[in-house]
């Protein structure tokens, strides 16, 4: 069972400790019916809850501290993953991971976000919370797929670049821009995955490519929704109305065409079950892979320049 | 000079103000040095005693910088669409029609074509009024054309950016149009024409970290406040006080992020250089 359970989720929990009490009571009394008829039971509620997830929901899911992250994907979606540490120019930023792997035979380079679980993982992965050198360590993996034309797999799963003294001082933004513009015309195939939080520039710094898939319970937007409470409601309270404002849901940037695909997650959520999560994930990056790998490498840059100059909506 | 002292002790007692006529002086907010509108116009709204650069617009860059009647406006009244129907304590449509009424502007920058000196330019004007300077989908748009027509033309791109990043009322579509301004970049770049990204007070969030640091020569207005995080968020986040000069252009400059600092008063004579020296 889960340490940590969301208020919405606990129905469903208290239910489904209640099968594997019953379960355990089965082997000396005859309630298989009565367990059947629970387990329907829970299957019912897990979808009427789970159709009706409000925006604020969505991003307590996307946050929740059991999901998988980069890491995990990567384990369980590659082989022969090697990571890569560092930028060659200043040091290596924990708040993002990368390296060569193999999915289904074929060598990539995954780069992407990583979390921490704990106090002691969270300050040591600084909250996935990149700093410039993660940019440039990023964009140095990037370029060396480039050279040896493998594919790049970003992992977007951050509450933002970091806001510190020093990101400041080695050029946050110059890095995130930098990134963006060599992403624009990487001439690899690039696929980009939001598993978790997309918070604005911060993530957008490794989010251009070829194709954006979005996992059903993240969000991705310009800004949190507190902090776009704090700022356009002048208080923290108005959270739940900024998320649902922003229109940051995976159903959402589909409509807009900021993401070309949704990934669906297991029941409840990827981290009621990461090993699934992942081979969801990793069947479609192999149709992905292969579907980009069918499109000359001029005629993809063309296609990423136009997908991203299509998004946006103003009157003339 | 004593009517000017006398002035200035005027307008610290707020009974006062009304002696002032309205539009006519102006108080530095630096050094709180009364300006005659002449005058300040004079020294392309700078401050004659202390340099204090005030937050000028679009109008007052395309009189400081541009030959006269040169200026070819693009794309003048492209607006927001508010695709997400957006409401915080007001609905951004409303915002949108209040701020077109009380600027005389469409959205938060100018773009066009005119002439520096007598060179051709593509020039892209931000301007601050408008919602914070802040880029939504018009601004992206509105800059990506710019970007074509420099490569169709060859003229020169600049973007004066004044902005406090991505609007926040068109969420992830705000968001998107870092990546298409970049994007249009990278095609300029291939196209050799230079790009010169003059910084101003406040550049921050979205805008510095997309077509804001990639100038071909990025420029600032001295003591410009320039970064990606706002100083008040990175208080918060830290818990630290900021050291002195934090964030300005001074700064930026010494961090190496840009290539020179050059006071509003002699930007045209720069950018008259650095367009010949591309040229020549
Ligand atoms: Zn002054």
């Amino acid at each position: 069972m889960p340490k940590v359970v969301l208020e919405f989720e606990k129905p469903i929990i208290e239910l489904e400790q209640k099968v594997a009490e019953m379960k355990k009571l089965s082997e000396t009394l005859d309630i298989e019916e009565e367990i059947k008829g629970l387990e329907e039971k829970i299957q019912q509620l897990q979808e009427s809850i789970y159709s009706n997830l409000s925006a604020w929901q969505i991003v307590q899911i996307a946050r929740h501290p059991e999901r998988p992250y980069t890491l995990d994907y990567i384990q369980r979606i590659t082989t022969d993953f090697v990571e890569l540490y560092g930028d060659r120019l200043f040091r290596d930023d924990k708040a993002v991971v990368g390296g060569f792997g193999k999915i289904n035979g074929q060598t990539v380079m995954l780069v992407g976000q990583q979390k921490g679980r704990d106090t002691k993982s969270n300050l040591y992965r600084n909250f996935g919370m990149m700093n410039p050198e993660g940019y440039r360590k990023a964009l140095r993996l990037m370029k060396l797929a480039e050279k040896f034309n493998k594919p790049v797999i970003t992992f977007l799963d951050t509450p933002g670049a970091y806001p510190g003294i020093e990101a400041e001082e080695r050029g946050q933004a110059e890095a995130i821009a930098r990134n963006i513009y060599e992403m624009s015309k990487l001439r690899v195939p690039i696929i980009v995955v939001i598993i978790g939080e997309g918070a604005s520039g911060g993530a957008l710094g490794i989010g251009v490519g070829d194709r954006i898939l979005m996992l059903e319970y993240c969000w991705y937007s310009v800004i949190a929704p507190e902090s776009c409470s704090s700022i356009l409601w002048r208080s923290w309270d108005y959270k739940e109305q900024a998320a649902e404002a922003l229109k940051l849901t995976a159903k959402d940037l589909i409509k807009f065409n900021i993401i070309d695909r949704i990934v669906p997650e297991p029941k409840g959520g990827a981290h009621r079950n990461h090993e699934q999560a992942a081979q969801i994930l990793k069947d479609i990056l192999i149709e992905e892979l292969n579907e980009l790998k069918k499109i000359k490498i001029d005629k993809l840059l063309e296609l990423r320049l136009k997908k991203f100059l299509n998004m946006g909506v103003v009157t003339e | 000079m004593a009517w000017f002292k006398r002035t200035k002790s005027n307008i610290e007692s707020s009974t006062q103000k009304k002696e002032i006529p309205d539009g006519m002086w102006t108080k530095c907010e630096k050094c709180n040095e009364i300006i005659h509108k002449k005058q300040l116009e004079q020294h392309a709204y700078t401050c004659p005693k202390c340099n204090y650069h005030f937050r000028i617009g679009s109008a007052e860059y395309i009189q400081i910088l541009l030959d006269e009647k040169s200026f070819r406006e693009m794309d003048k009244k492209m607006m927001s669409a508010d695709p997400l129907n957006f409401v915080d304590t007001k609905e951004y449509k409303k915002r949108i029609k209040d701020v077109i009424k009380q600027t005389g502007l469409y959205d938060a920058v100018r773009t066009g074509t005119g002439k520096i000196n007598g060179h051709n330019v593509v020039i892209a004007i931000m301007d601050f009024a408008f919602i914070g300077g802040s880029m939504g989908s018009v601004v992206g748009e509105k800059i990506a054309r710019a970007i074509h027509k420099s490569i169709k033309t060859k003229y020169p791109l600049i973007i004066i950016s004044r902005s406090g990043g991505a609007r926040m009322m068109e969420g992830a579509l705000s968001l998107m149009q870092l990546a298409k301004t970049c994007g249009m970049l990278t095609r300029l770049s291939e196209a050799k024409v230079p790009y010169i990204s003059v910084l101003t007070d406040p550049t921050t969030g979205g805008t510095t970290a997309s077509y804001g640091m990639l100038g071909d020569i990025n420029i600032a207005e001295p003591g410009a406040l320039i970064g990606f995080a706002g100083p008040r968020v990175i208080r918060q986040a830290t818990g630290k006080d900021l050291p002195p000069g934090f964030q300005t252009a001074e700064f930026l400059l010494e961090k190496g992020f840009i290539d020179l600092i050059c006071h509003r008063k002699e930007l045209r004579e720069k950018l008259t250089q650095l367009i010949d020296l591309f040229k020549s």
